[in-house]
């Protein structure tokens, strides 16, 4: 700076115009400052993705077995007078897991596969949730009674890691469930074909399982659960936020309350979610008495917490309206209700759903106030039965499920809380594309 | 100066009306005062606007034209910070009555921007959006009947009669004004009140919208702020001098122009044209 003045002033006479064709230092200096400048833009964008790749890398590698199961077929003879005695005893599993046995034996002795272990020792390969489900076929199809049934046992979830590679050989040494010798007996039988891998359906559609069995876990209930949750954020967060915000910024006179109330607002929207959780929990459970675990809880902790992104975003999309067109509608006499519902809030409305779908993707996400209502893993078994149900019965939401999968010791159940934050991560990133979608689409020129 | 004669001309024709001036009062203002917050922006102005006459506005940017302007059909209310006292009468009912509705009286008294800001809705929905909050029509062909009509008075029909499907929007800026203009007419106003309508139009666009004033005058009563004194001279009958919140001067376009009385409209004028 300094340089130029010196040698321009201090001659009176005319400045020469310098020529074109040859840069002078200042230009050169900010030539190289901005040239220096795209490279950290560049540096800063190059980490990001190197990240995001990064992170995209390791749940991919390490959730995607999660969607593939080994499953061992076996012809199940369903005598009448076994499926009777089994009824009769009182571990009716057991009788059921005995009949598995025989059929597994039988089939090695087929197959030409020799073992010394008996009927228990070799169940170790099948999931001991093999039994159940066979009594469940049982029960829901008495008519098969007599016959020999087809039958796809999930094996266990050494054997499943087997043959994903997690569980070594070596490894076995120390497993007091498996050895050696069982996975010869799975190795042959998979070159046989009755060991076979498929999609692992139940991962999807399934419910929570105990720590023992954790090749019968699955998500789906737990989906379910988010899924009614968010029908609650919805329908709560949605009207009560437009409403208020529309209320705040367009009807509200502007004066030290609504700059108070406004202020707040702004706050709570950086106010940690543990503490709507405890919020939830003492207002909710402890004072209106309303079930613990119950997506309608769950839900309404979620709209405490998503109502001020939508507020927020709802108000700046009703600020980026041109107040010329409020004063068109004015003019010719429209009421002020009728400019805001008829001009105004469609204009405004691409923002306002982009807000609640990534607040409504928020909610999604959070974990920590629903583990303080109880919505924790393995709440519910089974599917809920009705809406209402839906609503109230005790379920877990996807979050708190990956959280409790990531907390148990099976790596098994490590694997499916990875295959969890893919599940997860798809339905993020399909609200929001159809966040994008939808502002593509009503985004209209003024 | 040619257009100025012109000017003069338009109002000998209007001549013969001068006697009964003053029954034919439509709007008139009594000592009105306005504030934004502290400011004073308006100061004691008092002015009678002749019913089927064009009245404009004019004065140095900042003067209060539109703020006066925007007080004859309260859309002052809408800023927070905005004060009005006085007494302003439309054919001597107070506008400011806490009877009055102010939806009422801008269905009354129609209002057109100095920006060009149609709806980014259809051509026929912008026109016909005001009869239908006003519930001026039972069917179908009386609301189709209103469009017609207003966008024929404004002078837009021929333009587009065959697209009234497509937006408003993507009119030309003209061409957008002038679907401002049948907006406001099909509600049936008795006032049309415009601030600067043509300082967003070229030439062209201009002189139709100045013809078309011409034309609405038969039957509105019409202000006009404008910042262009050939403008002023052109389309209007009266004109109204403000200078720093006061109304200087109001007279006859050709008065005001050929010998205003008062120093600051005269230095005003030859500063212009000058
Ligand atoms: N919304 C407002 N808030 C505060 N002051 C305003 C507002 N609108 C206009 N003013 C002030 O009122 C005075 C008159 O403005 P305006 O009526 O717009 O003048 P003109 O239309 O003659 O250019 C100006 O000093 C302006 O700063
Ligand atoms: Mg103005």
């Amino acid at each position: 700076m300094t340089d130029v003045t010196l040698t321009t002033t201090p001659a009176s006479e005319p400045a020469r115009s310098k020529s074109l064709l040859e840069i002078d230092e200042r230009t050169k200096k900010r030539n190289a400052a901005e040239t220096r400048f795209k490279f950290y833009g560049i540096g800063a964008i190059g980490i990001g993705v190197f990240f995001l790749v990064a992170l995209l890398v390791s749940i991919l590698s390490n959730g995607l077995s999660a969607f593939t199961q080994t499953s061992i077929s076996l012809p199940v003879p369903l005598v009448q007078s076994e499926i009777e005695a089994a009824e009769k005893s009182i571990v009716k599993t057991s009788k059921y897991r005995d009949i598995i046995g025989a059929v597994l034996i039988e089939k090695l002795k087929t197959a030409g596969v020799s073992t010394d272990m008996d009927s228990k020792k070799l169940l170790q390969i099948m999931s001991s949730g093999a039994p159940g489900a066979l009594r469940e076929f049982v029960l829901a199809n008495p008519d098969a009674i007599g016959t020999t049934v087809p039958f796809d046992f999930l094996t266990s979830s050494r054997v499943d890691g087997y043959f994903k590679g997690r569980v070594t050989r070596a490894a076995l040494a120390e497993d007091k469930n498996l050895d050696s010798a069982h996975l010869d007996i799975v190795d042959q039988l998979k070159e046989q074909g009755s060991v076979t891998s498929g999609f692992n359906w139940q991962f999807i559609f399934g419910s929570d399982a105990s720590d023992s069995r954790p090749e019968q876990a699955g998500i789906g209930v737990a989906m379910v659960g988010s899924f009614y949750m968010m029908l609650v954020v919805l329908c709560l967060a949605l009207p009560i936020g437009v409403a208020a915000s529309i209320y705040l910024e367009e009807f509200a006179p502007k004066n030290r309350l609504t700059d108070v109330i406004e202020v707040n607002i702004s706050n709570l929207a950086a106010v940690p979610s543990i503490v709507f959780g405890i919020l939830g929990l003492a207002a909710f459970i402890q004072f209106a008495h309303l079930p613990q675990s119950a997506p309608l809880v769950g839900g309404l902790v979620l709209t405490l917490m998503t109502l001020p992104t939508i507020i927020i975003s709802t108000r700046a999309s009703l600020q980026s309206v041109p107040p010329s067109i409020r004063d068109a509608a004015l003019g010719i006499g429209a009421s002020k209700m009728q400019s805001v519902f008829h001009h105004v809030l469609p204009l405004a409305m691409p923002g306002i759903l982009t807000g609640t779908i990534i607040g409504l993707a928020q909610a999604l996400g959070e974990t920590a106030p629903l583990l303080l209502i109880g919505m924790v893993g393995f709440i519910a078994s089974e599917y809920p039965s009705g809406v209402f149900e839906g609503f109230l019965s005790p379920n877990s939401a996807m979050p708190a499920q990956i959280y409790e999968w990531a907390k148990r010791a099976d790596p098994a159940f490590y694997e499916r809380a990875w295959g969890g934050i893919i599940i997860l991560l798809l339905f993020l990133m399909t609200m929001n594309i159809v966040a994008i979608i939808l502002r593509r689409r009503f985004e209209r020129r003024w | 100066m040619s257009e100025v004669s012109g000017a003069i001309r338009t109002a000998d024709e209007f001549e013969p009306n001068k006697a009964t001036a003053m029954e034919n009062t439509k709007i008139s203002a009594d000592k009105v005062q306005v504030y934004y917050g502290d400011t004073h922006a308006i100061k004691d102005v008092s002015i009678n606007i002749r019913a089927q006459t064009v009245t404009a506005f004019i004065g140095p940017s900042g003067c209060g034209k539109s703020t006066f302007l925007r007080c004859l059909n309260r859309m002052n209310d809408t800023i927070d910070i905005c004060r009005v006292e006085g007494r302003i009468a439309i054919d001597d009912e107070d506008i400011y009555d806490p009877k009055v509705d102010p939806v009422q009286l801008r269905a009354k008294v129609g209002m057109v921007f100095q920006k060009p800001n149609p709806f980014p809705k259809s051509i026929y929905d912008n026109v016909s959006y005001g009869p239908r909050i006003h519930g001026l029509v039972r069917r179908k062909s009386e609301l189709d009947d209103i469009v017609a009509s207003s966008l024929q008075k404004a002078g837009l029909w021929e333009e587009v009669k065959d697209r009234l499907d497509s937006p408003g929007t993507g009119l030309s800026g003209g061409q957008q004004q002038r679907l401002c203009i049948a907006r406001a007419i099909a509600v049936s106003p008795e006032v049309i009140l415009m601030d600067e309508p043509c300082s967003a139009l070229d030439p062209i666009a201009t002189a139709k919208v100045e013809e078309l004033i011409d034309e609405l005058r038969e039957n509105y009563t019409i202000v006009i702020v404008t910042h262009s004194m050939q403008q002023a001279a052109r389309v209007s009958q009266r004109t109204a001098f403000f200078h720093l919140g006061n109304l200087v001067e109001v007279g006859d376009t050709q008065d005001i122009f050929t010998n205003p009385r008062d120093k600051r409209t005269q230095d005003y004028i030859t500063g212009r044209f000058g």
